[in-house]
């Protein structure tokens, strides 16, 4: 019988169609809008990531996120140095900076500084040139989406003179970066330089990184470092989940995605209600007759859960095989660089679209078991 | 069940059926009893609103009486439960309905292979049996064509093929020729006699054509809920 419940479905292309494209729609909105809100969170916490070398990350008390911190006095350093169980500490200069391109434009960019002899704080991999260009006077790393953003005719940036604050800058690598969450431009270089583009205040200190030593279970290297310095620690996970969070609580996002994937549930409930409800209209006379002829109920249940389940497999499937065509083909667009779907959005869609279907299925299904088979003879 | 040749294939006793019309019940059927014989074309006549459909609803087990009881072939079906009843249907009974209600996106075929495959036989052999009757209603030419690729009376036929492929004991037939003109009219009776009447096979045609009566074996004619008519032939008057 569940061979007859499906060549009836397909047996009706214009409903089928209609049904599949209903589920692949929501599937492909909710996907990708998850997607995209997922991927835009963990933005907020694209310069931890960007670090993943440091075990730990300290700050004064009162700072948030990467971009929301209070400096320090340089002192920090060596008060975090002195922790037991501290591998090494380096510091970290995070700051805003305005900058005159060679074109007259200008342009709001983030200034990191990097520790000058270890350069822990760079992003792990160079899009193009060297770290060591960094030992050059007035050098600056640029991050690749920020070269997109910067000079947007596509000219390479290598060798570029820039005035920052004021200062002489002069680009000689590409850092691969990920991007922050407003695709800011950054530029990379010596904590010592970085102190010399950013105007002074006496305290220019924004983190302290740190690396465990062997065997140090990092949460406690936390407390003991929050306890002996008097400074705010946070493990690499933590910071990171602060950066997501700081987004979470501050914009608009959440609701505005939200808002969207839920469209997204009520579109396909609209339309494959009404398609489903549509399809067993036209069939209720057929039903009735299975009825009559001596189907139980329990058979038609599982025509209707048949019929359902190939509508949702083949609508999810293209709604997600969607999702990753919009994914791959923006790939290449800085906007989207590193863009991934987790594997729990696949779930999440899947769930929505077995709650659509088991909605919608449920409400047509009702008809077919109201319906007494006796009606076939009136 | 009962041995079949000494009883008779629908007994009914008392069957009185009510319908609730707001809050007042109208009573469709007054306390019915007859009895359906084996081997014998019975029609069941009456004007419209006169009961017949009700009666021969609640003859093969798809509507429940308000009081009385049905026994077909020595089995009280209302005593069953639901789903032995549908299963008593399904085993025992062949329905052809009027509008033929196939399915119109399987072929002629697997259409005439429904109550087969319901009862949960393979579907390939399902299939074969079913052109096996489509073949003894010279349709097997047709087996492979969809519903809407037949003309009327071979839809109608594959109906009957469906009403028949799994042996029922019972055959029900509603207003067959209904949409036909008097000579297709005659010549489907004359099918239906040759395939769906057997001498242990009860049939039973619904109908109100009056052009078609003297093909009967026995008439019952329905008036207001009451029989008021039961004889091979209708009565002058009529």
């Amino acid at each position: 019988m569940i061979w007859i419940a499906i060549r009836m479905l397909t047996g009706d292309a214009q409903k089928f169609y209609g049904l599949v494209f209903g589920i692949a729609f929501s599937t492909l909105l909710i996907t990708q809008q998850l997607t995209i809100f997922v991927n835009l969170l963990e933005r907020g916490a694209s310069a931890v990531f960007n670090v993943p070398s440091a075990d730990i990350w300290v700050m004064d008390r009162v700072s948030r996120t990467t971009d929301v911190a209070y400096p320090m006095p340089s002192t920090a350093l060596d008060k975090v140095r002195s922790v037991p169980g501290v591998e090494w500490a380096a510091p970290h200069l995070r700051a805003t900076a305005s900058v005159r391109t060679g074109d007259g434009d200008l342009e709001g960019v983030a200034i990191v500084g990097v520790d000058d002899a270890t350069l822990i704080g760079l992003p792990r991999r160079m899009a193009e040139g060297s770290i060591d260009v960094l030992s050059r006077p007035d050098t600056v790393i640029i991050d690749d989406v920020g070269t997109t953003n910067m000079f947007e005719d596509g000219r390479s940036p290598i060798g570029e003179r820039l005035e920052l604050n004021d200062q002489r800058a002069v680009i000689r690598g590409i850092a691969d970066a990920v991007p922050s969450f407003t695709s800011q431009v950054t530029l990379y270089t010596k904590y010592s330089q970085a102190l010399r583009y950013v105007p002074g205040t006496r305290n220019r200190l924004s983190f302290v990184l740190v690396g465990a030593a062997p065997g140090v279970d990092h949460q406690q290297l936390v407390a003991r470092i929050e306890a002996e310095t008097g400074l705010r620690a946070r493990t690499r996970d933590q910071f990171a989940q602060d950066g997501i969070d700081f987004i979470v609580e501050n914009t608009g996002i959440p609701l505005n995605f939200g808002i969207t994937v839920a469209l997204g549930f009520v579109v396909g409930v609209a339309i494959v209600g009404l398609t489903f409800s549509l399809f067993i209209r036209d069939n209720i006379k057929q039903f009735g007759a299975l009825k009559a002829i001596g189907v139980a109920n329990g058979t038609i249940r599982r025509m209707v859960a048949a019929q359902a389940a190939l509508v949702g497999l083949i609508g999810y499937g293209l709604g997600v095989l969607g999702t990753i065509a919009f994914i791959w083909s923006f790939s290449a667009v800085p906007t989207f660089k590193g863009f991934y779907i987790p594997w729990q959005i696949p779930l999440i869609s899947l769930a929505a679209v077995v709650l659509i279907l088991a909605l919608t299925g449920w409400i047509a299904l009702r008809r077919v078991l109201k319906t007494e088979p006796a009606a076939v003879f009136r | 069940m009962s041995d079949t040749s000494t009883q008779p294939a629908i007994r009914t006793r008392g069957v009185t059926r009510d319908f609730m019309a707001g809050s007042q019940a109208i009573t469709v059927l007054h306390g019915i009893d007859v009895e359906i014989r084996a081997g014998e074309l019975t029609y069941l006549v009456g004007e419209s609103g006169s009961g017949k459909t009700t009666l021969i609803s609640i003859m093969c087990g798809i509507l429940y009486p308000t009081l009385g009881e049905v026994e077909v072939f020595g089995t009280d079906i209302y005593r069953l439960s639901d789903a032995e009843l549908v299963a008593f249907r399904l085993r025992n009974i062949g329905f052809i309905f009027q509008q033929y209600n196939l399915i119109p996106s399987i072929d002629a075929a697997s259409n005439a292979a429904v109550p087969l495959i319901a009862q949960g036989v393979a579907r390939a052999e399902a299939r074969a049996r079913a052109v096996e009757m489509l073949a003894a209603l010279n349709i097997a030419d047709q087996a492979d064509k969809l519903p809407s690729q037949l003309s009327g009376g071979q839809q109608q036929r594959v109906a009957i093929a469906r009403a028949l492929v799994h042996r029922p004991r019972l055959v029900v037939c509603d207003e067959p020729t209904a949409a036909l003109d008097a000579r297709s009219g005659r010549r489907v009776m004359d099918l239906l006699r040759e395939v769906a009447v057997a001498p242990d096979r009860a049939c039973i045609i619904v109908t109100h054509d009056n052009r078609i009566f003297d093909l009967a074996d026995r008439i019952l004619r329905l008036e207001d809920g009451y029989i008021t008519h039961d004889g091979a032939h209708m009565p002058e008057d009529h």
